[in-house]
Formats: C-alpha cells, structure tokens, sequence
C-alpha cells in the first residue's frame, strides 16, 4: 500500500488507472500487470478496482468516449437515442471504426443544467438540444480535436437563486482560521457542538461530537476527510461550493485538523467533477503560499496539507466507509461499522469524514459564534440547508434557506407549477405527494442531504421509479446478495409494470421484495434502494394500479417469442410451434 | 377424511427430486393412508384431474414444459416448485449464457462424431425455448422447496403441513440449497 501520498497523489491508484485509460482508451492485461509492479501492489486488487468503477474500461474505448447521464433531471433517453443513431453506433458499444463510443452513467450532477453528458471522462456539455447534439456529432464525424471545440459549451454556471447563512456574505480566506489559532482545539470542538450543527450528508450526525470522538481515538495520526463524491441523483449544491467557495471549504477542513489533530486532509472528489480539479489545486497551492496551508500554519505549531483524489464514477463511494476503502486504493465497498472511521477509519486511524456542506458551515459558525448559528433554524435542526432543485421548475439551482421552511414555500420560490410529486433526499430520500407539501425541511420532518427533484402531473411516475430502480440495480457494488440480487429483481418487476403485463401477484411480490432487500441489506445503499417503489405504492397507488392486467398472474416474458430461434433453426411455424 | 389429490412431475430437472421423494422409503405406506396420486410418473397417469396439491420439479426448457406447467396450475390448488431447477432453472440453465442456436448447431451440426448433420425438426419433438426459465416466471408459485436435491424428509415435512391444514415451513436444518 502507498501510505505515503505526494501532496499531488499522482501515485494515487485511481489517478495512474485515469491516466492509463485517458492514454490508452482502456486498461489492458498488461497494464495491469505493470501498474500492480510499479505501485506494489497485488493484481487481483488492481484488476478488482479497474472492474469496480465505471470510468474504466477493460476493452478499448472510441477516441471520443461519452457518457450521457440517465438521471430523471440531466438525462434524456430521447436525445440519447438521436445521438446515437446519427452517429451511428450502440449504446454500450465502440464504432467499429474506433472513433467513438456511446453510454450511459447515472446523474452527473448536472440537474439544473437540464441533459448532459460527460466526455473523455473529464469535461461536461450541459444543456443539451438537438441542434447541439447536432453540431456535437459534425464536429465528432469530422475528427475535431477537443481543444477546438467552443470553450463555452464546457462552461457550467452556479445557477444561485437564493443565498442564505453560508452564501451570502463573502468569505475572506483565513480569515476564520485566524479566530481559532489562539483558541484550543477543546475550544473548538465545543463551539461546534453548542452550534447544534449536524452533518449534511444526510445522516444528520453530531458534527462537533463527531470530532470530539475522533480527537479522543487513540491512534498513531489522525485524518480529515471532505467527502465531495456527491452521487445522489438530483444533488448538486457540492459542486457549487466546490466552485465557488472552495476557500471556505478549505478552511472548514483545515478547523476539523486543527480541533481533532490531523496532519493530513483528503477531498474526495466525484469523478464528475474532475473539471473542477485544477482550480481546486490552485486555490491550494495559494492557500500553502499565503500559509494557511503546509508546516506551521498562521506561524503556528500546526503542520496540515491537503491532497485531493478524484473518484472514478462509483455512487456508494458516497458511504463514508467505502469512500475510505476507495482512498485506499480499493474497490468501494462498504465496511462493516462498527468500528466508526472516527476511530478506524483511513489506514486504521481515527478519522472524521465531513461532508463539504458541512465544513464550510464550521468555518462560518468559527466567524460568527455558535449562538449567531443556532438562532437560525428550528429545535433539532440548526443553521441552514443548500437544496439542488432541479425537474419541473422555471428555475432550477441551488436555493439555500434556513432549516424548517415549508415545501410549499420551496415550490412557489422556484416556480413550480402543477406538481405531481417531489422527490426529496435522491432516490434513496422519500417520494412525496400533494398532500405533504406542508411539512418542513429539517432532520426531524423531511431530511434531504439536498436533492429536491419536482414532477410535474404530464410526467409518468411508474417510469420514474423504474430509473429510480435502474439506478440502484447498476451502483450496487455487489457486496451481499439481498442488494446486488434485490436491486436486479426490483428493477425487472418494474420494468415489467412499466410494460404493463404486471398483474396483482406482482405487486405483492415487489412488496415482499422491497422488504427483504430493504431489512437486510448490508450498507445504505441496500437499505433505501426500494424507498422509491414503497412510497409509490404508498403516495400514487392509481399509478400502479391503472398498469395492472385483471388476471391472477402474467409471465415474465413473451412465452411465444421465447421459441423464435427454435422455429427459426427447425423451419416451423404450424400451431404446435407457437404458445 | 378424503385423501388429498397429489400430482407431480418432472420438466426440465433429472428426476433426482422423485428419487429424493422416494427416499421416505417405507413412510410412503403410512403417506397413502393420507393421500393418493394422480397425473405422476409414479402412476404414468397422463393428464391432471382436478388435484390439491401439485409438485413441479425442473425448469421450462421446451413447448411441452409449458404446456405442462399450464395444466398443473389450472388443475393443482397448491402448486410447490421443487428442488434447484424449478426454483433457478439449475443445471439445464446453464446454457442461458450462449445463444440457443449455438447449443443446437454445436449438438446437431458440428458437434465430434456427428453424422448426417441437422436439426431435429420433427413436430414431435418439442421445439425449444430461447433460454431456460425458473417456474415462477410463468405461473403463479405457492411455496418453494429448495435443494439439489431437496431431502426426503423436506418432502415429509411439507406434505405432512399441509395434510394437518398448516402452513408449510421447513426448520432451518432442512433449508439447503445443495
């Protein structure tokens, strides 16, 4: 194992295998071989990660390789569909001319841009028409270089609608640091704590007891973690801070190091998001050159740097666990818990993993005071949230406003009109109807970790979840067999509803499964993959219903083009050839 | 009390499952005073009377399972599918991973040793599916009793539920998939 990362980690395994399929277009058997020699480390583990994550490939990519997103909001099967017929190749497929290669990924964070893809593996076109899929596909046919495709489409605004507590106010660099390098890290971790602010991840976690859990593991060092592998479809409000406000995410890690004791920080960057990557570094680089960064921080006795790896398309590398195991240059799969990464987390030390919402808030409760913080709020639920609103609204993007507003509120604020259902939380988060429309936004009501996707009464909701499903049954890592099983088996029932050749006995067979997969799956990911289905049966029975055939029980498949290849290889075709 | 009717039969499995149900050895006397069989290879009685309960082993592999498989529903209040086959598609499944004309040319065409080279296409010989299916996939299943084969005394105890009017529930140590 490479313990000992550069502050580039270019010797990081997932960086050497991008670089390896950017070069080559796929990661072949004796590149394994040799990246196993060079990093010293065991093939099967290599070959295991180039499997693992999406953004490798094990045969050979086109010189322009796309990934189109499937997300209800930045996917667009149509405009998919008319991409690759005018270029003339298969989903999943290469040319055969090499040139190019269609496929598809799950959201790419991109929801307030409307359809988009990603190319190369590392640059975004949002907003997707026709006519660019056009001008998309002249300039692939013609073997443009990327370099001289238009700057612009590659450019992703914040799309800011409504700054609250962590947005409004400029953040000037070191600027909370310098409040706390007088202060005891103890000081620290108990403002944090009286501030009330939980995790915005979604689990809602004690963020200063957190760290005071890790300050107080024993261990031979201890890590911070930024965890911005913000895969939960319909999220992006990460993304935005990552892009806007890096500075006072980099500060918000640097105060976890100072209050637990931690020499080394990791931002865990989505692979997504790799063009984000080289301002990131840049604005580490001038963190470390005006000391806020480095040996003796604000010339202090405090030693903390910074190192980013960037993911390579796995959404349960969102699961703090599995997120460490992939920095560990492993394949991203859970833990079993306990033990808590705050006492055995990255390489076995105490480490606390935060999420980047999160760490910007501790530096901004750092400026203010924790009373300034929990004034805004409600009882359990302290401070403010950033929610990606993204669907059917006139405008989508990032809304930030204290905990405890009504969904109602959020809906007029975006313009939202003839709202069917919301779904918030992401897939693995609730789906709601009208009727709840009243409730708050707060850990102790809806907790969402920011994802807020809104339906309109045209869009088809059985078609919805069944994405919903498509996407749990591909990021399952295959760990235990309830989810990797479970997920499959759900994804098939509801395509079959979807086909509208479910009967009543299939509905109390995806009852039953949901259960099943939901009690006892291994990680979260298993937990919450039947929360859409379960809410739909629960929220738009009519939906389900008005699919369903009047009989007792319908195959699964077409039994009479289940003979097509025996009548074809036999020449028959009386009755007794047919079913 | 009337005797329960019990139907059985073997689709796409290698009959170890009857021979496993026949491993009850002597307790089949003690059965018949319970039950009487119908449509089974045990009787080469050909077509399903109306009947209680009706034992699937095997997959589908061809028409004529389906066709069987048909009658067994429409006739069978209780239909179990029994053993690896019928709950997975077991062994005969095995060949889902390749296309159904490859099977048939490496057997019939080109295949070593193979004479007069075609494929079978009498109407007597039931034509093949694309792929092996588990039972549940086409009709409707009321209980699972798996293993490869499932133990005779699996066979005792679920039968035995099921003549005192219980659910069927087998203990943990007679729940095994090999």
């Amino acid at each position: 194992m490479t313990a000992e990362h550069s502050p580039q980690n270019t010797d990081h395994l997932l960086h050497v295998l991008f670089r390896e399929q950017q070069r080559a277009r796929f990661i072949s058997d004796e590149a394994i071989n040799n990246i196993s020699k060079s990093l010293n480390l065991p093939r099967a583990q290599v070959e295991g990660v180039v499997e693992f994550y999406t953004f490798f490939h094990r045969k050979p990519r086109g010189r322009f390789d796309i990934l189109f997103s499937n997300c209800t909001s930045c996917g667009d099967t149509k405009l998919l569909k008319s991409l690759c017929e005018k270029l003339n190749v298969k989903p999943g497929r290469i040319r055969s001319d090499g040139l190019v290669s269609v496929d598809q990924t799950s959201c790419i964070g991109m929801c307030d841009h409307g359809a988009s893809l990603l190319l190369n593996n590392c640059l975004t076109i949002t907003s997707l028409t026709t006519e660019r899929i056009d001008q998309i596909v002249k300039l692939i046919k013609s073997d443009t270089v990327i370099q001289a495709w238009p700057r612009q489409w590659f450019y992703i605004g914040d799309n800011i609608h409504k700054k609250g507590l962590l947005l409004t106010e400029p953040f000037k660099s070191g600027s909370a640091l310098k409040a706390i390098i007088k202060r005891s890290s103890i000081d620290v971790i108990d403002e944090i704590i009286a501030s009330g602010l939980k995790g915005r991840g979604g689990a809602g976690f004690s963020t200063g007891l957190k760290w005071k859990l890790c300050r107080e593991a024993v261990g031979d060092t201890h890590y911070v973690i930024c965890n911005a592998d913000e895969g939960e479809p319909g999220t992006f409000k990460d993304r935005v801070l990552l892009n806007s406000y890096a500075d006072l995410v980099f500060e918000g890690m640097t105060i976890s190091a100072y209050a637990i004791g931690a020499k080394q920080g990791f931002l865990y960057l989505r692979g997504e998001y790799r063009y984000l990557l080289d301002t990131l570094n840049a604005t580490l680089q001038r963190r470390r050159e005006t000391g806020l960064l480095g040996n003796n921080i604000l010339g202090q006795d405090f030693d903390f740097d910074i190192s980013i790896v960037v993911g390579a398309g796995a959404y349960v590398c969102g699961e703090e666990s599995a997120l460490i195991e992939s920095l560990e240059e492993k394949r991203g799969i859970p833990r079993i818990r306990p033990p808590f990464p705050v006492t055995q987390g990255y390489l076995g030390q105490p480490t606390a993993v935060n999420n980047v919402e999160t760490l910007a808030a501790t530096a901004k409760i750092i400026l203010h005071g924790d009373h300034w913080f929990k004034s805004h709020g409600t009882s359990q639920s302290k401070g403010s949230k950033l929610l990606s609103v993204s669907g059917n609204c006139a405008r989508p993007g990032i809304y930030e406003y204290d905990f405890g507003v009504s969904l109602q509120e959020v809906l007029n604020d975006v313009g939202a009109e003839n709202v069917q259902a919301v779904q918030i939380g992401g897939p693995a988060g609730r789906l709601l109807k009208p009727d709840h429309f009243s409730r708050s936004i707060s850990f102790e009501d809806l907790s969402t970790g920011g994802s807020l996707m809104i339906f309109a009464k045209h869009r088809d909701m059985l078609a919805v979840i069944h994405n919903f499903s498509l996407f749990f049954a591909h990021e399952s890592c295959g760990f235990c067999t309830p989810c990797r099983v479970g997920t499959r088996l759900l994804e098939k029932n509801m395509s079959k509803l979807c086909s509208g050749r479910s009967t009543a006995y299939d509905i109390d067979e995806i009852r039953h499964l949901s259960a099943l997969v939901s009690q006892y799956s291994h990680c979260g990911l298993g937990t919450s993959a039947a929360n859409p289905i379960m809410d739909g049966l629960k929220n738009f029975p009519n939906a389900f219903e008005k699919r369903l055939l009047n009989r007792e029980m319908e195959p699964e498949f077409d039994l009479d083009s289940e003979l097509s290849e025996a009548r074809l290889m036999t020449n028959r075709d009386d009755p007794g050839a047919h079913l | 009390m009337s005797k329960l009717r019990v139907a059985t039969t073997s689709l796409a499995g290698c009959f170890g499952c009857h021979m496993s149900f026949l491993d009850i050895d002597e307790r089949i006397i003690e059965l018949l005073d319970h039950v009487e069989f119908n449509r089974s290879p045990l009787t080469d009685i050909k077509h399903c009377d109306p009947c209680d309960i009706g034992l699937i082993e095997g997959g589908l592999c061809n028409i004529d399972n389906v066709h069987v498989l048909k009658e067994f529903r429409a006739s069978c209040k209780i239909l179990i599918a029994v053993g690896a086959c019928a709950i997975n598609g077991g062994v005969p499944a095995m060949r889902n991973h390749h296309p159904l004309s490859e099977c048939l040319a490496e057997s019939y065409l080109n295949g070593i040793g193979v004479e007069n080279p075609q494929i079978p296409d009498d109407v007597e010989v039931p034509l093949l599916l694309n792929k092996v299916h588990p039972v549940h996939e086409v009709v409707k299943i009321d209980y699972y009793l798996p293993g490869c084969p499932p133990p005779a005394d699996a066979f005792m105890k679920v039968l035995g539920d099921l003549i005192e009017g219980r659910e069927p529930l087998l203990p943990r140590t007679m729940l095994r998939y090999d």
